[in-house]
């Protein structure tokens, strides 16, 4: 089953993806990530205010597979985390580009998000992976 | 290589999302996701696909006393057509492996688990050895499903010549299901009532399908391993490698019940009388997290800032909606509404004892009707 690729983010090769705009940006994983993950029961958020070099765990999801960490696709620092997920983590296997996004941040350095990837090479990337 | 049971393409057709399990590779689950599969059994139905569970068929003249002697519970007690849960125990009383067995006209149908199939099949070799007892191993040949859930019967009365309202729980006849020659138990693993079907690993893929298809008015759906464990966990019934192992006792995994010591001499006997003379050293609980967190296996127990004990299995329950867990504790701890903690990532994250199961099954809480 084909899954379904946000044209408005970039992407990590651990399947996060991130929205910027201007300099603060929103942070989830994909919907190949919570399809492999399958029913997410839980998920660990970080403390606003705290601050995250590039590819640094900052999150772990808990599905009813096995506990995953989620890694910062760039630096940044923690601005705000999406709440609501503690009553309702389903939302990242419902909607995982809207109501089941993870953390906002505020990009430490715009230049990283060059080493990510865009959603056609990010589909390739998928591809490769069978 | 992984192995796959007769049903193997049917679950590929059904989009299941596969898993090793035991050496297997088997459906983890289908496309409604675990926790939406775990739902449905509760409330309408489901059907497994547990053709990886070991069947060994015992018969000969010394099949009774050679059983009665390999396990724990009492095999003689059991009528024709009566099945028994029976723990199978080396001489030190740890656990070679938990498994059920039927008394047929002819013999016995032993159920193990798929894991432990090729062990216990040794350990049983070597002890017949010298004994008039025959011993087939009928798992290749054999096809196991289970149809789980309150519409169970529903689905499976018109399918079968057998009246299913005259089969109590832990009985098996021997008859047809869609025309082809079957097994069938009123006996399962989710706390549901509900029936596991024996049928030639021949006539397994008709026997699915057609279940399917009689199911769909009730809603019955294909549910994978996933579901199946956190239907087992709640009702608290063991698993072999997390509350059950070489190292654990039938006694300390709170199944003296299944322990016939009274019985006359089995294997692991000794043992387990001097554990229930000096009492056991630890002891399975149900722990409900107070903190947040999936309390894994082989994670520490805390009490008082001091480590006693680990984790064996620990899930969001899907029908109580809360992350619980089971853990072996030393008794004097074990006490419901004690605060215990669970190292998790690092941190100590609160948790409360208490009391099993999460989750009554069914047919133990109408029991007064029969």
């Amino acid at each position: 089953m084909a899954s379904t690729i946000d044209q408005s983010c970039l992407y990590a090769e651990n399947h996060e993806w991130i929205r910027v705009q201007e300099d603060l940006a929103t942070v989830g994983i994909s919907d190949y990530a919570q399809d492999e993950l399958t029913d997410v029961v839980y998920v660990e958020l970080p403390e606003i205010g705290s601050t995250f070099k590039q590819g640094d765990p900052f999150a772990v999801v808990e599905s009813v597979k096995a506990a995953s960490d989620v890694f910062l696709p760039v630096a940044g620092e923690i601005v705000e985390v999406n709440a609501a997920l503690d009553d309702t983590p389903e939302a990242v296997n419902d909607d995982p580009y809207g109501r089941g996004w993870f953390v906002r941040i505020r990009v430490t350095d715009p230049e990283e998000l060059a080493t990510l990837m865009s959603p056609e090479a990010y589909a390739s990337y998928l591809q490769e992976q069978g | 290589m992984a192995k796959h049971t007769p049903l193997y393409e049917e679950h590929i057709r059904l989009g299941a999302k596969l898993v090793s399990f035991g050496g297997w590779e088997m459906p983890l689950s289908y496309g409604p996701g675990p926790v939406a599969e775990h739902h449905r059994v509760r409330e309408a139905a489901g059907i497994f696909d547990l053709s990886h569970m070991g069947e060994l068929f015992v018969s000969g003249s010394g099949a009774t006393d050679f059983l009665q002697h390999l396990v724990t519970s009492n095999v003689r007690r059991l009528k024709v057509g009566e099945a028994a849960y029976a723990p199978m125990c080396y001489a030190d009383g740890g656990l070679v492996d938990d498994t059920f067995i039927y008394r047929l006209p002819d013999g016995f149908w032993v159920v193990v688990n798929a894991a432990n199939t090729d062990k216990d099949l040794s350990w049983i070799r070597y002890l017949a050895v010298g004994q008039d007892v025959n011993f087939a191993d009928q798992s290749k040949d054999t096809g196991m499903l289970a149809l789980q859930g309150p519409a169970a019967e529903s689905i499976l009365e018109p399918l079968t010549p057998l009246e299913l309202t005259g089969l109590a729980r832990n009985r098996i006849e021997v008859t047809t299901v869609l025309g082809r020659a079957a097994m069938v138990a009123r006996t399962g693993y989710t706390g549901e009532d509900g029936f596991e079907i024996y049928v030639s690993s021949d006539d397994a893929v008709p026997v699915w399908r057609g279940l399917l298809e009689a199911g769909r008015p009730f809603d019955l759906i294909p549910v994978g391993l996933a579901a199946r464990d956190s239907l087992r966990f709640e009702a608290c019934f063991p698993l072999y490698g997390h509350e059950l192992s070489a190292e654990i006792t039938p006694l300390e995994a709170g199944l003296s019940w299944a322990v016939a010591l009274r019985k006359g001499e089995f294997i692991g006997r000794e043992a387990l009388l001097k554990q229930r003379l000096e009492g056991v050293e630890r002891t399975l609980v149900g722990f409900e997290m107070i903190d947040r967190g999936v309390p894994r296996h082989g994670l520490s127990v805390y009490a008082d800032g001091e480590r006693c004990g680990t984790v064996t299995s620990g899930l969001y329950a899907p029908t109580l909606d809360r992350f619980l867990g089971l853990a072996y504790l030393p008794p004097r701890l074990a006490e419901p509404g004690a605060q215990i903690a669970i190292e998790l990532r690092g941190q100590m994250r609160e948790a409360r004892l208490v009391q099993r199961p999460f989750y009554t099954p069914t047919y133990q809480r109408k029991r007064t009707g029969g």
